[in-house]
């Protein structure tokens, strides 16, 4: 894979510095100036990313976007103290105007020389590298799209409304830092997405599917992928028009595989990533090795797996990324790490420096992040419950790390009784607390699954692709935000 | 590059100019140009000063019914011309509709109204730290149960947009942006559970600014009180939603009488105009020339001239928020609200929050709301809270870990009382908002 790899940074050196006449002597001075500071790390990160967005509504095809955006961004670290600024011009100029304002964090008098640059390899090659907005013709993106409407309202007349989109991005991006990193990768990131409205006697619900990743359209074309997107959209806006009310207070929660992994993600993800653990702000601060969760219960943050949405082969500081165990039989075992907090937590980066573009300072990020699979299919687990609720489909949630205290929204429910699944529920809200909530996992199921590719995580003010997963889950006891009191 | 905002209309004049040429039989361009400095103290020592400088150039081409958009970071004249020719090819590949265009020449904002809404401040690094340090002292000096912080930022913000198309209009505005904010942790000695909180101050000018001690001190004081947080047990009771989060909800309104919502029949408001949807004391304008207004502008997305209107007049819904296209889709006029409303103003009662409370006697004050649970679909509402039991009209401790429930259709219906405490920090300015009664989950 090696050869693969030397092109990447090729490839990113020809689209973002040659245009620029920049070279990696150029980037060396202008780092060398950022160290004439007391500057412990600095860094350049170069970015070119073109997107593009089609829409289908009312049964033709409404809007198209494109968008490029490129720029570069200048961090310094001394200490604790982080000084960044950027341009969207890639000129040397700009390049080192951005530089001497980042170094200002730090008073003259740098001791640091730079690190010999080593092309080495990057270990690992998850996914291609082609363009996916030129993956399939602009014809036949649209004739994808008019498919899937055409499905949606094939299957049932209660469909009114379908919208159908399909989006692409192609990233460039180059790491040049003091600490001899000289890193690059591409990017490909695709999603297709269909929600359809059903009405029924003047009723109206939403059903909405999708999915994507790290690779050209013509994946949507291979057998029933993307017209199962419609059928699931259509599926979820029936079952909601039967819905009723859902219970309030606490009861036991059995949660399908898959998406509704945005549990972990909520639960205890973000209250792991390294700079909330580094500051103390986290209810799992200081608490490795101390027992979080049943022992039934091994959590991962992997972002190797070939072709995921939340995957990387490099993150945005250059370190290759990893499958890191965050919780392993119920034990706290590790925080997720970029550069800064690692190394002010005394450890390594564990490949999860990751910023939404190079207008935005690196923060730890997780990738995908999942549970290992149990020893239950998940019809025993249901039928363990005599009065309960099983969930299937979540719209997202929420945390604040301090308090641990976190949320997150089913968009598709069920009553459970006599350990069948009955009733759907109308959407409720699931609140909990982080560090107590995985206790109460009393059976994990065999049927280990990843979400389809479509989720977006934000931490101050920055979206970034990731993925989750899991098995089904029973937790003893959970608080349902329904209304029936 | 520095842009100035004159400079900006010589760009979107070049962009339509070309635009024409290359066969576009209409066009419209805005870019927006952004610089500012933030500074972030955590611990009283400097943690990150970020320089801003952020601009974009969106262009939506027609060729008759049928568009096109772009948009890119890059306005040299050789990626302006690679971006109309994307555009054009976009719109190869669109479809006629019948509602599609530019909003109609006669809405046009026929002159740019000085809003107020532009003080420029030089702010250096060395002065932002230094009120950031102050800001995050007086939080951190308050109480010893404050045992950590997050840190206080300052920013300052200065922004400048340009809009303009083949109708013939152009027009230009700069505003400006400044804020201050902190947030820290506190633990009580009697627990290991910590509480995070914050406060903050924004305004477009800078002696509008609240002091640098008070955001320190409320923070503290948001924080604190906090502490020893429990759950309660499930039931159904009122609910007043504190002001800093009452915006919030009347922002789902909004969301539930937006053109694009009711044109995809996605709304539970649909057909609700003329309609009884609060109770007959509320009113609700919006006033898009509020001087120094968070959301004031001249004119929206569209070039359409914004002006004030009313949205519930006694309690009865009287406009709905709409764009030209989405206005065409309903078969009624735009609203000038492409790109969302401005400032919404809202009625208030003449009692405070205290007599809010007095009021109701028993029930959840509620400060914090998490979660995405609100579909405005069904209007069916259930999020995660936090926030305080009152009895006897009087606080009695801190609430966490928590859901409150219902359907905005009768929130909206079941409102009591908004309380004179107006949030000013945002676009919608309304009080504490007491709904008779929500579903709230619990033990």
């Amino acid at each position: 894979m090696t050869t693969g790899v030397v092109n990447h940074l090729d490839i990113a050196c020809q689209s973002l510095l040659e245009p620029a006449g920049l070279s990696s002597r150029e980037l060396q001075q202008v780092l060398g100036n950022v160290l004439g500071h007391a500057v412990d790390y600095a860094d350049l990160y170069f970015q070119s990313a073109r997107h593009e967005s089609w829409v289908l509504e009312d049964g033709i095809i409404k809007d198209g976007n494109y968008n490029i955006d490129y720029g570069v961004g200048v961090r310094a670290i001394s200490g604790e103290k982080t000084g960044f600024a950027y341009s969207d011009d890639i000129i040397l100029p700009a390049l080192e105007s951005a530089a001497k304002a980042a170094r200002t964090i730090a008073l003259h008098g740098g001791q640091n020389k730079i690190q010999v640059w080593n092309s080495v390899p990057t270990p690992q090659v998850l996914y291609g590298m082609a363009d996916p907005l030129r993956s399939i013709a602009d014809k036949e993106k649209i004739a994808l799209l008019r498919k899937l409407d055409l499905e949606a309202r094939r299957i049932d007349p209660r469909i009114k409304q379908v919208v159908v989109s399909l989006s692409g991005v192609h990233e460039i991006i180059l790491i040049a830092a003091s600490d001899g990193t000289f890193s690059a990768d591409i990017r490909p990131l695709v999603r297709l997405n269909v929600t359809v409205i059903a009405e029924e006697k003047g009723r109206r619900e939403q059903g909405s599917s999708g999915g994507g990743g790290r690779f050209g359209y013509q994946r949507f074309l291979e057998g029933d992928l993307a017209l199962n997107y419609a059928r699931e959209a259509v599926r979820q806006a029936l079952v909601n028009l039967n819905a009723i009310a859902a219970p309030a207070g606490t009861m036991p929660v059995v949660l399908g595989p898959g998406w509704p992994g945005v549990l972990l993600h909520e639960a205890i993800g973000h209250g792991l990533e390294g700079d909330f653990n580094r500051k103390g702000s986290s209810s799992f601060s200081g608490r490795i090795g101390e027992r979080v969760a049943s022992d039934l219960c091994t959590v991962v943050d992997d972002g190797t797996l070939p072709e995921r949405r939340g995957s990387l082969n490099i993150d945005d500081e250059g370190t290759p990324t990893q499958c890191t165990t965050l919780i392993e039989n119920g034990i706290l075992k590790g925080y997720l790490q970029d550069k800064l907090n690692a190394r002010l937590m005394n450890t390594q980066s564990t490949g999860n420096g990751r910023r939404e573009s190079y207008a935005h300072l690196t923060l730890p990020r997780m990738t995908n992040t999942y549970m290992l699979a149990g020893a239950h299919s998940p019809e025993e687990i249901i039928g363990s419950v005599e009065k309960g609720i099983y969930a299937v489909n979540f719209g997202g949630g929420q945390v604040d790390i301090t308090s641990g205290k976190f949320v997150f929204s089913a968009s598709e429910a069920y009553l459970i009784e006599n350990g069948k699944a009955t009733r759907p529920l109308k959407g409720a809200t699931f609140v909990g607390s982080g560090p107590e909530i995985l206790k109460h996992i009393t059976m994990v199921g065999n049927d280990l699954k990843l979400d389809t590719g479509i989720g977006v995580c934000g931490k101050e003010g920055q979206s970034v692709p990731v993925g989750v997963g899991q098995p089904t889950l029973k937790i003893d006891m959970m608080t349902v935000g329904g209304t029936r009191a | 590059m520095n842009y100035e905002w004159e400079n900006l209309k010589a760009v979107i004049q070049d962009v339509l100019k070309q635009a024409k040429s290359l066969g576009a039989d209409t066009a419209e361009a805005g870019i927006s140009y952004g610089k500012g400095l933030s500074a972030t103290v955590r611990l009283g020592e400097i943690e990150t000063i970020e320089f801003n400088q952020d601009k974009a150039l969106g262009i939506t081409i027609y060729k008759g019914k049928r568009k096109g958009s772009v948009s890119t970071t890059d306005i040299h004249p050789d990626a302006i011309r690679a971006s109309l020719e994307a555009a054009c090819n976009i719109a190869e590949y669109t479809e006629e509709d019948p509602c599609a265009g530019l909003a109609d020449p006669a809405h046009m904002a026929r002159s740019v109204p000085d809003l107020d809404i532009y003080f420029p401040w030089q702010v250096s690094a060395e002065d932002a730290q230094k009120w950031a340090k102050e800001c995050e002292a007086s939080a951190r000096a308050f109480d010893e149960r404050i045992i950590n912080s997050e840190g206080a930022t300052f920013s300052t913000h200065t922004h400048y947009r340009a809009y303009g198309n083949t109708h013939g209009f152009i027009g230009a505005y700069p505003s400006t942006r400044h804020s201050l904010s902190c947030a820290v942790i506190g633990k009580s000695p009697h627990s290991d559970a910590m509480q995070r909180d914050y406060d903050y101050t924004v305004a477009r000018d800078a002696q509008d600014l609240d002091s640098r001690k008070s955001v320190g001190q409320q923070a503290a004081l948001r924080t604190l009180r906090r502490l020893n947080a429990r759950k309660i047990k499930t039931c159904d009771a009122p609910v007043i939603f504190a002001s800093e989060i009452a915006g919030g909800l009347l922002g789902n309104f909004i969301s539930a009488i937006s053109g694009g919502n009711l044109y995809r029949k996605s709304t539970f408001l649909l057909d609700h105009l003329g309609k009884k949807i609060f109770p007959d004391f509320v009113q609700m304008k919006e006033m898009p020339h509020l001087r120094k207004g968070h959301g004031s502008a001249p004119f929206d997305q569209e070039g359409v001239a914004t002006k004030e209107h009313d949205i519930i007049k006694d309690g009865i819904l009287q406009s709905y928020v709409l764009s030209s296209y989405s206005a065409r889709r309903l078969g009624l006029k735009t609203t000038g609200n492409a790109g969302g409303i401005h400032n919404l103003d809202v009625s208030v009662s003449d009692y405070d929050l205290p007599q809010l409370l007095q009021e109701m006697g028993k029930g959840l004050l509620v400060t914090e709301v998490m979660g995405p649970g609100i579909n405005i679909v069904t209007g069916d509402y259930s999020r995660g809270a936090a926030g305080f039991w009152v009895e006897n009209g009087e606080i009695q401790y801190p609430v966490e870990e928590i859901t409150i429930a219902g359907n905005l259709k009768d929130m909206f219906a079941g409102l009591v009382a908004i309380g004179d405490d107006i949030e000013e920090r945002g676009n919608i300015l309304t009080g504490s908002l007491w709904i008779n009664q929500m579903t709230i989950a619990g033990d």
